[in-house]
Order: structure tokens, then sequence, then C-alpha cells
């Protein structure tokens, strides 16, 4: 097949699936390419993660579907996400709105021919960014920008809308949205606070503003989202501005536009 | 359309009855007023003839025409108008006819002073005829509304139930193709089984129809294979124990009631855990119900299970809902991390 890139330091992969066969197909496909080497194999995502801390990979070929945290959200955790090729029976619809942002989707079962057209499209890309670093021309790459954009439109999909998933220590932990009470700008962090206590997430607070959904969380101030369930009263507070009380206790900062908007999600 | 009353055979000979009591009983009171038998028998025959003439005309006319509004003002005035009518119709028919004999001055002269009771006798007549008819056909409809009504839920649900049945999830069907796929190239003996067993699983699902019930050891080894596949793709996690007493094998149950349940199990136990699972069905005799229990892990941190059917089980709880009518046929239990979902089949006896 493509011999185009550069040979020399292999190419590492590493394909994050829960089912054996499933793995083995992308093993036996990538025979063809003698110069990717296959470091690890994952059954699901805390594997996944590892293998990518460890090895930093070049590519991944990541299972959307899998126990506990999905491929989307594992994406999510990893620091320095590397190129993706998801292999998913996803349904077509759903996976579309992705096709942009990761190197490319195989819709399982594939066969050999659809496989490589995969593998091509990643290679190309590589290709470039080689040919430009060694040019010295100040692109940035496109591997990584273009996981972040995914990630954004993957927190538009159905298993995140109920769930944020996050590090905390070594430990990945899953919080249900209905046990959130608020979010708090921290730096470049969110911080998120539970009645188990908080937890960082490096993500912005425009990015959970869209992910959310509006009825169920008012952004009440530029760096305040809160869980409307967990409001039991609305005080004044200074000149224009109020605050908010939830059931913890915790009081939470409220704007004049973030009243505004908080009122009309209560119906007010 | 609806029938007219007097289409049907029963109605008819009521009519008729009545007709011929009406007729004697005008006969006898003809006669008893001092007419000749003769005259009374044409007078009473020619008369009630014409009312039983108006009444059919009457009733057959509702059938076509019959006002929503003011239907007992419609009654009343058709009734008084057609009376006058069979009065005068009598009149021109009976003086002329009834002078030829010997006391036919009398007769006229009887007629003009009885005009008023026979006008009576015959609204009422009619009167009670366009009553009964009214009701007749406000019944009729009544009865047309509600079988329309009927036969419309009865199709909603059919459609409801056939929905609920056929939740093939497809990234099951997706995902074996694929394990198929792997398997051509390295052991192709086990891929041509597993395309067996596909087909078998599609083919079960495909032809089943609600109406007929099928014995729990049909839906068990329905079950198997369906377990099965799924052991194929999970082989290295899934373990699997169905145990079934003797004397429920022969009970028969819906169709693909459980497959969802199992489905369901399976969705929670094995692709959302990443340990070794066990799923556990457990069938037996339970008074008058088949019982069956399916058993799963689950992790407490990722789902939990919802109070009441919890685990997106609304739908089977829906389907025992229109097929038994009773809301208490699925209960779901939690210890520690092992979810179970009960189901109560009641046995026809």
């Amino acid at each position: 097949m493509s011999t185009k890139n550069t040979p020399g330091s292999p190419i590492k992969a590493v394909i994050i699936d829960d089912e054996p066969l499933a793995r083995l197909i992308v093993g036996e496909y990538l025979l063809s390419y003698p110069q990717i080497t296959v470091l690890q194999e994952c059954n699901d995502g805390f594997e996944g993660i590892k293998a990518i801390q460890q090895y930093h990979p070049d590519l991944i070929f990541l299972d959307i579907q899998m126990p506990k945290i999905n491929g989307f959200e594992m994406l999510e955790l990893v620091e320095h996400p590397p190129a993706v090729i998801f292999t998913t029976a996803f349904d077509e619809y759903a996976i579309k709105a992705f096709e942009s942002h990761a190197v490319d989707y195989l819709l399982k079962p594939f066969n050999k021919d659809r496989f490589d057209k995969a593998m091509q499209k990643w290679l190309d890309q590589r290709a470039a960014i080689q040919t430009a670093a060694t040019a010295d021309s100040p692109s940035a790459p496109p591997g990584p920008d273009a996981t972040e954009q995914l990630l954004e439109t993957a927190s538009q999909s159905p298993a995140q809308q109920h769930r944020v998933v996050v590090k905390t220590g070594g430990k990945i932990k899953i919080i249900p949205l209905e046990d959130i009470h608020f979010l708090e700008a921290a730096d470049d962090y969110v911080k998120i606070h539970t009645h188990n206590g908080a937890f960082l997430k490096n993500r912005t607070m425009n990015w959970f503003e869209k992910a959310l959904d509006p009825t169920q969380f008012v952004r009440t101030h530029r760096s305040y989202i809160l869980n409307v369930q967990q409001v039991t009263r609305i005080d004044p507070y200074e000149k224009d501005s109020h605050l908010c009380i939830l059931q913890s206790g915790a009081q939470v900062p409220v704007s004049k536009a973030g009243y505004v908007k908080l009122k009309g999600v209560l119906g007010l | 359309m609806a029938r007219s009353p007097l289409s049907t055979g029963k109605f008819l000979l009521i009519f008729l009855s009545w007709w011929a009591i009406w007729a004697f009983l005008q006969i006898s009171l003809l006669i008893g007023f001092g007419l000749t038998a003769s005259t009374a028998v044409t007078d009473s025959l020619v008369s009630n003839t014409l009312i039983a003439v108006s009444c059919a005309f009457l009733s057959n006319n509702m059938q076509y025409y019959l006002p929503k509004k003011e239907r007992y003002w419609y009654i009343l005035f058709i009734s008084l108008a057609l009376s006058g009518i069979v009065l005068l119709a009598c009149k021109a028919i009976l003086v002329p006819l009834l002078s030829d004999k010997s006391d036919g001055v009398a007769y006229s002269v009887f007629f003009s002073r009885s005009w008023a009771v026979r006008f009576d006798i015959v609204f009422l007549q009619v009167a009670c005829m366009s009553i009964l008819s009214v009701l007749w056909y406000s019944s009729e409809e009544e009865q047309e509304n509600r079988q329309r009504r009927n036969d419309a839920e009865r199709l909603a649900k059919e459609a409801e139930l056939f929905k609920l049945r056929q939740q093939l999830a497809p990234h099951f069907l997706f995902n074996s193709l694929n394990s198929i796929s792997a398997l051509i190239g390295s052991r192709p003996e086990q891929a041509r089984k597993m395309i067996q067993q596909l087909s078998d699983f599609l083919r079960g699902n495909l032809k089943k129809e609600e109406q007929q019930w099928v014995p729990l050891t049909e839906e068990l080894q329905y079950l198997e294979l369906y377990l099965d596949i799924e052991k194929v793709r999970f082989g290295h996690r899934l373990t699997t124990d169905i145990r079934c007493e003797e004397n429920c094998l022969g009970m028969k149950l819906p169709p693909m009631l459980l497959q969802p349940i199992v489905e369901n199990a399976i969705k929670f136990g094995l692709y959302d855990t990443t340990d070794q699972v066990t799923i556990a069905i457990r069938a037996r005799l339970d008074g008058n119900y088949v019982r069956i229990e399916v058993e799963n892990p689950f992790d407490p941190e990722t789902s939990r299970p919802k109070k009441g059917t919890g685990f997106g089980l609304t739908s089977i709880q829906r389907r025992l809902y229109l097929l038994f009518a009773r809301p208490d046929l699925l209960e779901t239990r939690v210890d520690n991390n092992l979810f179970t979902t009960i189901v109560r089949i009641p046995q026809q006896v």
C-alpha cells in the first residue's frame, strides 16, 4: 500500500475496542502496513487512557460504545489526544457530525478497501504535516486541533447528556448531571461542585454552557453555571445583582443578565 | 347507513301484530256504536292500512333524514301533518265507499262526529312509531360510533404492540456482522456457525405474531441463541446460567417478551461493565403465573436503577399493560450491584 510516508521511525498505533474480534480484524488489516506497529490492544476506555499516556501513539482506532466511559469521553480525558479513526456500529447519522473532525470513521462491519481508504487519508494528512514542518512553515498540526473540535461536537452526543467524566488523581470519576450543584470557572479549568466534593475538568465555561441542557443548567454569571433543580432561594444582592442559595447552602452569584435567564427557565 | 327497523324480521312481526290488534279493537268499537259488521270491518281495515302505510313511510323516511337539533319538535309536526293527511284520505275513501249502503247517510254523519277521536288515534299511533324510530336510529348510530372507536383503538393497540416487539437493536446486528467478518479470516468454520446462529435469531425475530403464544422452552432456546451470539462477541467475559423448573417448561407466554428484558440485562450487565459477567435466568411456577427472573450485575457508578421499573424497561411495562391490562406484572429489585427483573405471566386456565 502506501509507502509515501518517511520510513525509519515506526508509526505507533493503539486499538481500543471492547470486543476482541473487532480488535482482531483491525490488527489483521494493519498487517499490510509494515511501518505501523500496534503497541497495545485495549479492552476499554480506561486501558486506552493508560496506553495513550504511556506510548503517545500517533494514531488510535477507537470504538465509541464501550463500558463505563465511551470513546468520546475517553478522548476528553486525554491531555494530548492523538489522531483518531473511529471504528463503530454507531448509526451513520449520529456519526456524520464527527466526520469532519476525526481522520475518518469506519462503520462496522467494514472491508479492507474501506479501511485502506481511511489509512490513506491519514497517511496523506501526516505526510502534509511533515512536509510543512520540514519547510519550517508555522502551520499548526491539524491532528490535535481537529480532535478538540471533535470533542466539542461529541459533547452533544446522547451519553454525555446525562453525565460528565472527570479525572481526579489517577482515578476516573463519572458524575451524573443531576448530582452537579453548580460549576465555577477556575483559571483554565472548570470546578464542578457536587455533593461528593468538587472536581476539576479542563474545559471552558463556554464549552459547558453549550454542552449542558439549557433548561437544566443556567449560566447565571460569567464564572458560574448552576443546576436549577438545586435552587432554593434567590436573594437580592448589591446593585443589580442577586445571590442564589442552593440546597447545599452554597451561594452562587447571579448577574443582571443571568437573573433574566434564570427567571425565564424557572418560569417566573 | 343504519338499517330501518322494519327491515328486521322481529320488528316487522311486532309491527304487524300491533296493526292487527288495533284493527280488531276498532272493529269491536264500531260494532259497539251500532254499525253493521261489514261497515265496521271496511272502516277499520281502510283506516288502519292507511295508518300502517304512513307509519312505514315515516320510519323509512327517518333513515335518510333526521334533524340533529330540534328532533322532538320535528316528530311532533310531522306526526300531526301525517295524521291530518291520513284522516283526510280516510274520509275521501270511506264516505263515498260506504254511502251506497242503506245506512249511507248515517255513516257520513257518524264519520263527521267521530273525526276528533279518529284523529287522536291516528296521531297516537304515528307519533308512537316516530318516537320508536328515533330511538332506534339513535341507538344504531351510537353503536356504529362505538364500533368505530373500538376498531380505531384496536388498530392503535396492535400497531403499538408491533412496534414494541420490533426493537431489534441495530448495534447488536452490526457488531455481530463485524465479528463474523473478523472470524472469516482466522476461523471460517466458526464464522459459518455464527452466521447460522444470527440467521436463526433474525428469523425468530421476524416471524412472531402477537396472537400466538409460545411455549417457555421455545422462548428459552431463543434466548440462548441470542446469548450464544453475545458470547462469541464477548466470550471472555460472559457466562450464562439458565434454570427452569420442570413443571413450567410447557407453559406459554407472549412471544418476544423476555427478549427485550434479557437485552436490557446485557446492555447494563455486559456492555457497561468491564469484569466477568454472569447473566442468570430463572423460571418457575408461582400459582397461576409463570415467574421469570433475569439477573444481571451493573455498575452503580455509571448507571443507577431508577425507582419503579427502572433501567429502560418502560416499553416492556407498556406491553404487559396492553396485553393484560395490569400494571403489576413487572418488578425490579436491586441488591448491591445485582439488578433483577421479575416478570409474571398469567396463565390462561
